[in-house]
């Protein structure tokens, strides 16, 4: 509400406009609880994903008595969800330009399927078949993306076609069977490890000192942000929040890269996901085709007005998801270690969901990365959580979807408070 | 006559703006009474009130209806008491009939299932009585927008109205359609329905009103006595506006230089109907330094013309010629419109302009992207000097460039839109209704603007349903209708009569052709 008071400044008011500026928006004069509760929606998923962390650590200690952060069950994190959030990064491009895209799942496995005949059938060494299961899946998102974009037909019904002839097509590129095993250089796209530089095997140094220097990195990065934007007169975050969020975020980064350590190392999942997060990151936000996604879905009409091309955009958007689908899907086949006619079957909920969680708008136009990141391990996080203590599948669905429509409750809530 | 409306010492405030001031409103039982007021008094804000749009409790004052206080908490409640409104933009469902929209939400029905016979034997009969003679299963849409506005009174009647509250009704109509409209209402009148018209054209408000209460900034100036002689279109005016009109409009010194753009033979088609042209062979000079005016009635297809023009993001089957500075340039995609050096500014700010969400650094800086970021990355410090720039230069009042645009008022969210074509350095600006429904303050600042542009050697292109306005600003004015120039004025020669006359000497043209085709 802070916001529309100083915003409709009478005519009275101009000469203090100006004056405004700079001065009483670092928030200094704010509390640390009011910016909390007027930024809830931010710090709200955080917390929920630590909340949720917690409740599982214990209710895991206290039921079957072992350590649900073991270096083992971390890894196992890290490979369980890779793949929605491999694919979370291109439905939030999808959905924040006001789209859907239900195919992925089948898209994921028919991919799957292409990498497993190229690899098994016909004996293509991995780093053709990589290439050409990208290549795959993002023919198959132009397809789909050229309907959308250029015949402007419904995004919810073309990749509803979508995921009915994919699913079909790889049960037919199957012949109903599961094709495998695939060689180790195949399998380590997903469980393989990187290679410890400093020798020694256990502990794996390396694993440690990348966490600690991505720590350092969120820290330096974010003071070096916050200062400029403070120079520019943005609103910032109050100092105390500011500290306690970095160093949360750091911490738990250290933490996970110790746990590591003691294990096998960093997965390869976890290098391909880190990079591709980053990589999304920087596109949603500091990029020009970043922000034309983003106002195509806040008001289609303005951004074509203002000279954006929404239609080429929104195709690319598309094409883009289908390549990130097909390395999901390749990365579930390395997994499983064979291409069955089932895989992939509903990950295009879990992806859709983990975005929604992440704050992004139903209706396009907003939504971040990070977000979508954070919204895809509370989701990994809860499935995780709810097979080791043995909750049933039947539970485990009726959980995950009321936490789904809790989350976007919450968001409408806020929005209209 | 006993009262049957009484509105006393209604205010009105939203955060920094008083948008209703003491307004005192009495309607008599039986009569027709006129709400005159500029663009921004408050005419609308008062009709919210009253129908409940704006709760009881979130105003000051006492509505009394029918001889009670009423304390409507929304729409339903207003309409239950015999209160209704017809708006500017009709609430019909075009694919549903005639008969479907005038008992929708209210269908005669039995246990859930609907009487079709009841529904349409009274649906017939109310057509009868505004004088409608097509099958009530006549789907609303296949008609046009003056039958459409009969088939709303007509639900209006289907109510048991006793209160019918007109805002605007011919704005978009015909003449031929206006006057069937406003003789309806004298019969409604006779029948012993009380109406509020709320209209910008005086001589309607002349011709059918028997009171008239002005208003002028929130506050109520006068209310006139049409028997006791008081209703003329001078002194209307006069309480409209309040002060002498030459001080409407900022002083400019008038120094057209050379053609800066020409359009030639431009024609298109109506997506919708795409049998004729619907933008006929239009011709179009604009100096540098001059502000050109494109007058018309709603409809005549000045805003078609100017976003067909921009990029062809309206119309189909386009054709002519553009030159500007002497060459000639290729607008057939918004991007190359904008590189040739052509901006729009759309009627429709929150619609086809604005991004409300997003905070007015990034509403300024997307149009030219380019112009704040280096190999596709955006800069966000330059992105955010430039937005402060173009909030100084324009006076946009907000606390800092981070608001959210949703939240500035309406003359602020219009100077970001200009600022984000103007951020594209056009050399011919086409502003579309640059001042429609923005208050009187901000009206003149966009006028100032207005000027600084031609002095800096811009065209500026001004289309607006205000001709006051067009009359005060513009070195020449255009005269659109039916598609088509139909005349051009200079500031000198041109006044409302022969701007008027000219429209409606096409409308006679067209009309012939149309009986001598069908003939």
């Amino acid at each position: 509400m802070a916001d529309v008071n100083n915003s409709r400044l009478g005519p009275g008011e101009a000469g203090v406009g100006g004056l405004r500026e700079g001065e009483g928006l670092s928030a200094n004069g704010r509390s640390g609880a009011a910016y909390l509760k007027d930024n809830l929606r931010e710090y709200g998923m955080l917390l929920a994903l630590i909340a949720i962390v917690v409740f599982f650590v214990a209710l895991v200690r206290a039921q079957i008595g072992v350590d649900f952060l073991n270096p083992q069950n971390i890894t196992n994190l890290f490979l369980q969800n890779s793949y929605v959030i491999i694919m979370a990064l291109g439905m939030l491009l999808v959905i924040v330009a006001g789209h859907i895209d239900l195919s992925v799942g089948s898209v994921a496995a028919f991919t799957g399927a292409v990498a497993a005949v190229l690899t098994v059938n016909y004996d293509w060494p991995v780093w053709a078949v990589i290439p050409a299961g990208l290549v795959v899946g993002g023919i198959i998102g132009a397809a789909q993306g050229y309907w959308i974009a250029y015949w402007r037909i419904p995004s919810f019904i073309v990749t509803l076609a979508g995921m009915l002839v994919f699913r079909g097509l790889t049960l037919w590129l199957l012949g109903g069977q599961n094709i495998g095993p695939f060689p180790p250089a195949f399998q380590a796209l997903s469980t393989g490890f990187v290679p410890d530089i400093f020798g020694a095997d256990r502990p794996n140094w390396l694993a440690l000192v990348v966490a600690v220097v991505a720590a350092l990195a969120i820290l330096g990065m974010g003071m070096r942000s916050r200062s400029r934007n403070m120079a520019h007169g943005m609103e910032v975050e109050p100092t105390g929040i500011f500290w306690l969020r970095n160093v949360i975020m750091a911490a738990a980064l250290v933490f996970i890269g110790w746990k590591l350590a003691g294990f096998r190392g960093i997965p390869n999942v976890a290098v391909s996901m880190a990079v591709l997060t980053i990589l999304y990151a920087f596109l949603a936000e500091s990029t020009t085709v970043g922000r034309r996604i983003y106002a195509i879905g806040g008001n289609l009409k303005a951004a074509r007005l203002s000279g954006i091309n929404a239609d080429r955009l929104t195709f690319l958007t598309f094409v883009n998801m289908g390549a990130l689908a097909g390395l999901a899907g390749m990365i579930v086949t390395a997994r499983l270690n064979s291409a069955t006619p089932k895989a992939g079957t509903g990950f295009e909920l879990d992806v859709i969901a983990a975005v929604f969680i992440g704050g992004a708008s139903s209706t396009g136009g907003s939504g971040r990365i990070v977000g979508a990141i954070i919204g895809a391990f509370i989701m990994g996080v809860m499935n995780n959580g709810m097979s080791i203590l043995g909750i049933g599948i039947d539970y485990q669905q009726v959980i995950k979807g009321l936490v789904l429509l809790a989350a976007v409750i919450f968001d409408v809530y806020n929005k209209n408070k | 006559m006993s009262v049957l409306l009484e509105m006393q010492g209604i205010s009105k405030t939203f955060p920094g703006v008083r948008a209703l001031d003491d307004v005192t409103v009495q309607v008599r039982e039986g009569e027709i009474h006129a709400i005159c007021g500029e663009n921004g008094a408050g005419k609308s804000t008062l009709m919210k009130v009253l129908s409940g749009v704006y709760p009881h409790g979130s105003y000051e004052g006492v509505i009394r209806f029918a001889g009670e206080e009423a304390r409507f908490r929304g729409i339903h409640d207003s309409e239950a008491a015999g209160i209704v409104i017809i708006h500017q933009e009709l609430a019909l469902v075009p694919l549903l009939s005639i008969a479907e929209n005038i008992f929708l939400g209210n269908e005669r029905a039995r246990g859930g299932v609907i009487d079709w016979r009841e529904t349409y034997g009274r649906t017939a009969a109310l057509l009868a009585k505004v004088g409608l003679k097509e099958p009530p299963s006549t789907p609303v849409g296949d008609m046009g927008v003056g039958k459409q506005q009969l088939v709303e009174i007509a639900k209006a009647l289907s109510k048991n109205v006793r209160l019918l509250i007109l805002d605007e009704p011919t704005a978009a109509l015909q003449e031929n359609d206006s006057q069937k409209l406003l003789d309806l209402l004298l019969e409604l009148k006779a029948q012993g329905v009380t109406s509020i018209i709320i209209s910008h054209k005086l001589n309607e408000v002349r011709r059918v009103a028997d009171r008239v209460t002005v208003i002028r900034d929130g506050a109520t100036v006068s209310t006139l006595d049409a028997h006791a002689g008081e209703v003329t279109e001078d002194r209307i005016v006069r309480d409209m506006v309040g002060r002498d009109m030459a001080h409407r409009y900022p002083e400019r010194v008038r120094t057209p230089g050379e053609v800066l753009m020409e359009v030639e033979g431009w024609s298109a088609r109506h997506p919708e109907h795409p049998d004729r042209d619907f933008l006929r062979s239009i011709a179009l000079r604009v100096r540098k330094g001059e502000i050109v005016g494109i007058a018309g009635l709603m409809g005549s297809g000045r805003t078609e013309f100017a976003m067909s023009l921009f990029g062809r993001s309206w119309g189909k089957d386009i054709r002519g010629r553009v030159r500007i500075g002497g060459r000639d340039v290729d607008v057939s995609t918004v991007p190359k419109a904008i590189g040739a050096g052509l901006a729009y500014v759309t009627e429709d700010r929150k619609a086809l302009g604005l991004i409300l969400d997003e905070p007015i650094v990034t509403n300024i800086s997307l149009a030219n992207l380019r112009g704040v970021s280096r190999g596709g990355v955006l800069d966000d410090a330059a992105e955010q000097r430039v937005a402060s720039r173009f909030k100084a230069a324009m006076n946009i009042r907000a606390p800092n460039v981070f608001q959210r645009v949703v939240n500035l008022s309406g003359g602020n969210q219009q100077k970001v839109l200009l600022s984000k074509l103007l951020f594209t350095e056009p050399r011919v600006l086409i502003l579309d209704e640059p001042t429609r429904g923005i208050d009187v303050g901000a009206k003149f600042e966009i006028y100032g603007i207005m000027n600084q542009l031609a002095a800096e050697g811009r065209g500026v292109v001004m289309i607006s349903s205000e001709m006051p306005e067009l009359l005060g600003m513009c070195d020449r004015i255009y005269v659109m209708a039916e598609g088509a120039f139909v005349g051009e004025l200079t500031a000198a020669e041109a006044t409302q009569e022969k701007i008027m006359s000219l429209i409606v000497r096409e409308h006679e043209v067209m009309e012939q052709e149309m009986e001598a085709a069908h003939g």
